[in-house]
């Protein structure tokens, strides 16, 4: 009991994914910063805006609404994210739990922030956040069959492992799975997905701060607020850290190899942030269309190719 | 003791408020000669992220609202109303020459009078529009109150 509050709340949980997240969140900004020739923010700028948010601002209520839920939709966010991160970075850091199956667990915890975050636009009785729910919804039909045969071929090509830890052993004992050709199409469609799953640019119409401002979270202030921020930090570092774990041989925690689980983070991070920049913001239509036909295509060959051992 | 840890949290929560300023700009009857200098703030050049200062969409994660243009009486209730809807603790600029005192619409019949009668002004950056320099040593000094 005592072994499992520890995992939720302090090492692969809560307080771990939160600052590794804030750096991460950090790391995202001053590469944009850098990629349009700015500055870019100091270092610890992600915790000023957490803790700004979460102990100086005031919460404002929707008048029109339900407020009970519009306050619970953030904490179930952040519990969401944390269950997942937990379950991801548990096999990762070399811990079993004799749990098999734990892909499809994951799969499912993963949805819950964006889930959370339609109630709470939904239930804050603003226009604007109910178009920015709207587009969510649509964005999570579009992506979620995709990032399902994503972790279709992943189990297939470990031969009907349903198991993150094994996933990653095997991996470690042959080769990783990014070095065939399904491997990089797998790729190619888990960054995607993961671009979307975290609603950044070229998918970011729940959010468009220009268009809708800030959409989905604009009845937000304050603590609030602040637990939307600490999901989109945590889920900055569990997505590539899972992408990590299913196509690129995991992290191997001694010597030298700390150094290339931390490079291999940062890697994909610097591949997110990269497409985010050079991108603009798509349709929802377009979203949809590039998912269901595109990457689900893309998805199915790489299943083809899997099913004939390349 | 307790009195020594009161002081500290104190000074963390205004620390962290003054590090991390995020920016709702209301634009009046304005001639976007401020709008443009304001925007000039944020570009690469001046570049405010340094000092982890944002433009931010909604008025509900605003900790600064800037105002400039002359507000005149149809301005009046909408700048009253985002006022109101800011989550305090909230400060405001009053930017330009007509944000702060008028400037050459002072006598006009539609004229509401200046920011400061509407609302509280926290800081005033004069200038016909004023530069991005002085923009920021508005903001500089605002922080360091």
């Amino acid at each position: 009991m005592a072994v499992n509050l520890f995992y939720f709340f302090v090492f692969p949980g809560l307080l771990f994914v939160a600052v590794t997240g804030a750096f991460l969140s950090w790391f995202d900004r001053k590469i944009t910063a850098r990629v349009q020739f700015r500055k870019g923010p100091p270092l610890f700028q992600p915790f000023y805006d957490f803790f700004k948010l979460l102990l100086v601002k005031e919460t404002i209520l929707p008048k029109q609404g339900s407020p009970v839920i519009f306050l619970i939709a953030p904490v179930f966010a952040v519990f969401g994210a944390v269950m997942a991160g937990v379950f991801i970075l548990l096999p990762l850091f070399n811990i079993t739990t004799g749990f098999k199956g734990d892909m499809l667990v994951i799969f499912y915890l993963l949805t819950i922030p964006s889930f959370s975050y339609i109630m709470g636009s939904l239930a804050s009785g603003n226009p604007l956040a109910a178009v920015g729910g709207s587009r969510e919804m649509k964005l999570i039909l579009s992506y979620e069959l995709t990032f399902l045969l994503f972790i279709a071929g992943i189990i297939m090509k470990a031969g009907q492992q349903f198991d993150l830890y094994t996933i990653i052993k095997m991996q470690q004992d042959g080769s990783p799975f990014i070095g065939s050709i399904s491997g990089v199409l797998l790729l190619i469609v888990g960054i995607f997905c993961i671009q979307a799953k975290l609603a950044l640019v070229p998918f970011d119409m729940p959010e468009a701060e220009a268009e809708i401002t800030e959409g989905i979270f604009i009845e937000y202030s304050g603590p609030p607020y602040g637990l939307v921020k600490l999901t989109k930090y945590i889920m900055l570092f569990i997505l590539p850290a899972f992408l990590i774990a299913l196509l690129m041989n995991g992290f191997r925690l001694e010597g030298i190899g700390i150094l290339w689980a931390v490079l291999k983070i940062l890697l994909v991070v610097l591949l997110i942030t990269l497409i985010r920049n050079t991108n603009p913001r798509i349709r929802i239509k377009q979203a949809i269309s590039f998912f269901l036909i595109w990457m689900n295509l893309l998805a199915v060959i790489a299943i083809v190719l899997i099913a004939f051992g390349y | 003791m307790l009195l020594v840890t009161k002081y500290l949290i104190v000074g963390f929560k205004d620390y962290c408020f003054k590090k991390s300023l995020w920016v709702f700009h209301f634009g009046g009857a304005s001639c976007n000669n401020c709008d443009i200098e304001i925007l000039d703030c944020l570009t690469p050049r001046h570049d405010l992220e340094r000092f982890g200062i944002l433009l931010v969409g909604s008025i509900r994660h605003a900790d600064v609202l800037l105002v400039n243009g002359s507000i005149n009486m149809r301005d009046k209730e909408r700048l009253l109303e985002i006022y109101n809807q800011a989550p305090k603790p909230v400060l405001v600029v009053a930017i330009g020459a007509c944000g702060c005192t008028g400037g050459i619409f002072a006598e006009s019949l539609t004229f509401a009078g200046p920011v400061d009668k509407i609302i509280p002004v926290d800081a005033y950056i004069p200038g016909c529009p004023p530069k991005p320099e002085a923009i920021i040593a508005g903001i500089v000094k605002l922080v360091n109150k």
